[in-house]
């Protein structure tokens, strides 16, 4: 067992019984369902302005993109407008290619080798495809979760709940009652991709020889939330209307915690506040960085515009007259012409500077 | 040389990680790996800290007493003036996408080339300095403390990552390791740890102009050796022009082309287009030996000491009132001249807006910086129907094209090169997708690698970039790698010797020159490389007997 990986995962684990043996054996319904809930969220969003700012106040003394496509030079050359963006707009085009379809990730080859002499790079589409798929599932569970903190749900929240659960698979016994209420297609598809994700991480070496224990930790405390939420859906099922009055209480501020909720919803619900509290010191600002990566989002017309260096200082340079007072008598013996002319015979002075 | 593993052994390298964490694994400074620490004058001319004699093999570096001090303020200071470092460090998810896109992981297997490690060596120091998590969960958190192991480390591999970008095309947020690498080396020359590949020719470049140390007069000397050749080849006498006040345009191209085969053709090829031009459309231009150097080993050093040794272009631009500012082939110059010079050196408000007084072309995206590269201005020559051109003289190649780099991932420099290419040969073929364009492989030796004793590491470098050049010599019998840059033409020679010796490199002016058809010109016999033309042999082969009996 690879120690990173087993300490998040322990970590994951004491936090969850944390959560259920503190809400379920001693009661402290209002310190997990109001107290730290609170307090993730004034993490989640001072954390996440004071970073955000952080970078903000560094400074951008270059335009440095990376051109992943051709220039904008002569006209009747083709310019790759979005892969060498020279407008704001075409920036803007660029950035939402990166951010919402993970352009960049898209290009992902992996080498081989094959004939024993022959380096291969072929398409690796499944690290994007997961990585998609995860981070949409989350947001498809993360909008849906609104039904339990808007009274009447608006209308786009039950269409996407519709959407999310037109494909209804029911099993119904007196034991399991599995597909009622309908199957969210997000949840599995969730739960699906951390599991892609995190084996990926343990089984691929160089992947696992490059993961620390915080690229494990964010796997399985979202793999954690999401069991935890499916078991409440489908399995343990809980009072969703003494839940939704919970919600209802943290987002107008006239917080309860109702009784009859069980264990696991403050389970679900404590691990969904370390993650909000965890967000802004982790890598999981990626999120944010994204929007600020120099070699993304900026034009590349870098010769057609002159780009401000705002410590721009100056620098102790050779001058050419320095240049000329060192190589003039040489300079002139080949017929490069000078500044200034010769002073002194050429031979006194060739003795001295040499 | 002799000490190289074969090709065949390089390929098989293998490519899993070690059983120790990394963490935990010093670096290994290797012969065949490591290069060879700053010349101490080179660094006392241009005030580099201390500067002194030592070697990475030592074990003692003689650093300054309080060296984890000036770490920790380098750090800190970069972290607010670089937005790139700092958001780099924050926000990488390890999701391991870079690792097989780096040349120098594929060609030595090291875990710590892949670049998402390369990287986690700052990264370690920096959460353990100045991120929370990484003060009170030290290795949890992946922080480390700055110790003698980790700035061996460091220096090992900050001067094992030719800065190609290759990795930034991948990366889901854009991180650039070759950012990571120019921060880490800034906080290595202040302590005094550079290579002396690289602190030479900077010293050099500040006090002669150029890398090579080439004085004014020597520097004259050897283009008047092409002059006689190109004389040889055309039975013209060029008069090239230097330090001329009021030319139209100042050219500055990379030194190593006026010194070394098989740039020096690139170089004939520069000189006879400017005859040409000269000759048939009065264009002036000029060379400097104060701005003699394109290449810019500064920005392998420092942003200050790159600043320091661009601001000859724009000074001897101004010095000599030209128009507007002509760039030779090369690649890292061009990453500077197109994403730092104006911003550092400028405005270049003394200098016009570039236009091509010959077609009337506005090169529209050079308005600012007032320089042009040479493939854009000749393209446009071309497009024009300009240049008299006879593509048969280059049959004997097969050619295909090396993206170098800094003009692919730092410029976007594509089509501009290939055409002038397919208009100055009959044979051109690419290489497969992945392997060019913004996908291209370095030459393994850029970012100031290109040493002697480091050629283990650059053969295993360039193994994916001769792969791909081997596949298409094995489909399309490709004899010439065409490139547009001084480090690759330097460089690229040693890596087809040792991975695909069938085939040869070449500037893409070369070729211009091989083809353009100058005013008044005898007819060639040999190409630039004073070899003999195809055809020309069999048809003068009479001619050169009667002439040798004459004499």
């Amino acid at each position: 067992m690879n120690k990173h990986y087993l300490y998040a995962l322990l970590a994951v684990i004491v936090l969850f019984f944390v959560a259920y043996v503190g809400a379920e054996v001693f009661g402290l319904r209002y310190i997990f369902g109001v107290l730290i809930p609170y307090l993730a969220v004034i993490f989640f969003i001072a954390g996440f302005i004071y970073k955000i700012m952080g970078w903000a106040r560094s400074a951008v003394p270059f335009r440095i993109p990376t051109t992943c496509g051709q220039q904008k030079s002569l006209p009747w050359i083709q310019p790759n407008k979005i892969d060498c963006p020279t407008s704001t707009g075409a920036v803007v085009i660029r950035m939402i290619l990166e951010i919402c379809c993970f352009r960049s990730l898209f290009r992902n080859t992996k080498m081989g080798l094959e004939e024993g002499n022959k380096l291969t790079y072929r398409l690796e589409i499944w690290l994007w495809v997961f990585a998609l798929a995860f981070h949409y599932s989350f947001l498809v569970v993360i909008v849906r979760h609104f039904r339990l903190f808007t009274e009447p749900v608006p209308f786009i929240i039950q269409l996407l709940e519709k959407v999310d659960g037109f494909f209804r698979i029911e099993i119904l016994y007196d034991t399991i009652q599995f597909g009622l209420p309908g199957v969210f297609l997000s949840g599995l598809v969730l739960i699906g991709a951390v599991t892609f994700l995190l084996l990926r991480r343990i089984l691929t070496p160089q992947v696992r020889y490059i993961s620390l224990a915080a690229d494990y930790f964010p796997l399985f405390l979202i793999f954690g939330i999401a069991f935890t939420g499916i078991l409440m859906r489908y399995f343990t099922k809980i009072d969703v209307t003494a839940a939704k009055s919970l919600a209802m209480g943290l987002v107008t501020f006239h917080p309860t915690a109702p009784e009859g909720i069980g264990g696991i919803f403050y389970a679900h619900l404590f691990l969904v506040s370390i993650l909000l509290a965890y967000f802004p010191f982790s890598k999981l600002m990626h999120l944010g960085g994204i929007f600020l990566s120099p070699t993304r989002n900026l034009p590349t017309n870098t010769r057609e515009k002159r780009h401000e260096n705002p410590w721009n200082y100056p620098v102790p340079i050779h001058t050419y007259d320095e240049y000329e007072e060192e190589f003039r008598e040489k300079m002139v013996e080949a017929g490069l012409p000078v500044e200034k002319p010769v002073e002194k015979p050429v031979e006194e002075k060739a003795d001295s500077s040499a | 040389m002799s000490d190289l593993p074969k090709p065949q052994e390089m390929l098989k390298t293998d490519r899993r990680p070690p059983a120790s964490g990394w963490m935990n694994t010093p670096a290994e400074i290797k012969k065949g790996i490591a290069c060879y620490a700053g010349n101490p004058k080179s660094l006392k001319y241009v005030g580099l800290p201390n500067p002194r004699t030592w070697s990475c093999f030592d074990e003692d570096w003689q650093l300054p007493e309080n060296w984890q001090e000036i770490i920790h303020e380098g750090l800190k200071e970069r972290l607010e003036r670089f937005r790139s470092f700092k958001i780099f460090m924050d926000i990488c998810v390890r999701c391991g996408a870079c690792a097989d896109k780096c040349h120098f992981f594929i060609g030595t297997g090291d875990p710590k080339n892949m670049p998402v490690l390369r990287a986690e060596l700052i990264r370690s120091v920096y959460r353990n300095d100045f991120t929370k998590a990484g003060k009170i969960l030290g290795s949890l958190a992946g922080g480390r403390p700055m110790t003698m192991d980790v700035l061996k480390e460091w220096w090992s591999y900050f001067f094992q990552c030719t800065e190609c970008r290759r990795c930034s095309v991948y990366c889901p947020y854009g991180i650039d390791t070759a950012e990571i690498t120019i921060m880490g080396r800034e906080l290595l020359n202040l302590l005094g740890l550079n290579i002396d590949w690289i602190a030479t020719p900077v010293a050099n470049c500040y006090r002669t102009g150029n890398h090579l140390g080439i004085q004014p007069h020597a520097f004259r000397e050897m283009i008047d050796f092409f002059v006689d050749d190109i004389e040889e080849i055309t039975g013209l006498k060029l008069e090239p022009q230097f330090n001329k006040k009021g030319a139209d345009i100042l050219f500055i191209t990379p030194s190593g082309d006026v010194f070394a085969d098989p740039g020096t053709y690139t170089c004939m090829g520069y000189l006879m287009l400017f005859h040409f031009l000269k000759e048939k459309y009065g264009l002036d231009v000029t060379w400097s030996t104060y701005a003699s150097e394109g290449g810019n080993f500064g920005f392998f050093t420092s942003h200050e000491m790159m600043k320091r040794l661009n601001s000859k272009m724009y000074a001897e631009a101004k010095r000599l009132g030209v128009k507007w500012i002509l760039g030779g082939e090369c690649g890292h110059m061009w990453r500077v001249i197109h994403q730092y010079m104006d911003t550092m050196n400028g405005p270049a408000d003394f200098l016009e807006e570039p236009v091509n007084p010959i077609t009337g072309t506005k090169f529209e995206n050079a308005r600012s910086t007032k320089m042009v590269h040479i493939a854009e201005f000749t393209a446009d020559l071309i497009k024009h129907g300009k240049l008299d051109l006879d593509l048969s003289r280059n049959d004997h190649l097969k050619v295909t094209f090396h993206d170098s780099c800094n003009p692919a991932r730092g410029m976007g420099m594509f089509d501009e090169p290939r055409y002038v290419i397919n208009n100055v040969c009959n044979h051109f073929y690419d290489m497969p997708a992945n392997t060019i364009r913004e996908q291209t492989f370095c030459c393994g030796s850029g970012a100031g690698l290109n040493a002697g004793e480091d050629m283990e590491l650059r053969m295993a470098g360039a193994m994916p970039r001769a792969n791909a050049v081997k596949y298409v010599h094995e489909k399309y019998d490709v004899n010439m790698l065409a490139c547009i840059c001084a480090i690759d033409r330097a460089a690229l020679p040693a890596m087809t010797e040792y991975w695909v010796p069938e085939v040869d490199v070449t500037g893409v002016h070369e070729m211009v020159g091989n083809a353009l058809i100058l005013p008044g010109e005898h007819k060639r016999e040999t190409d630039l490389r004073l070899e003999p033309l195809p055809g020309v042999e069999a048809e003068t082969e009479d001619e050169a007997k009667e002439e040798e009996a004459d004499e």
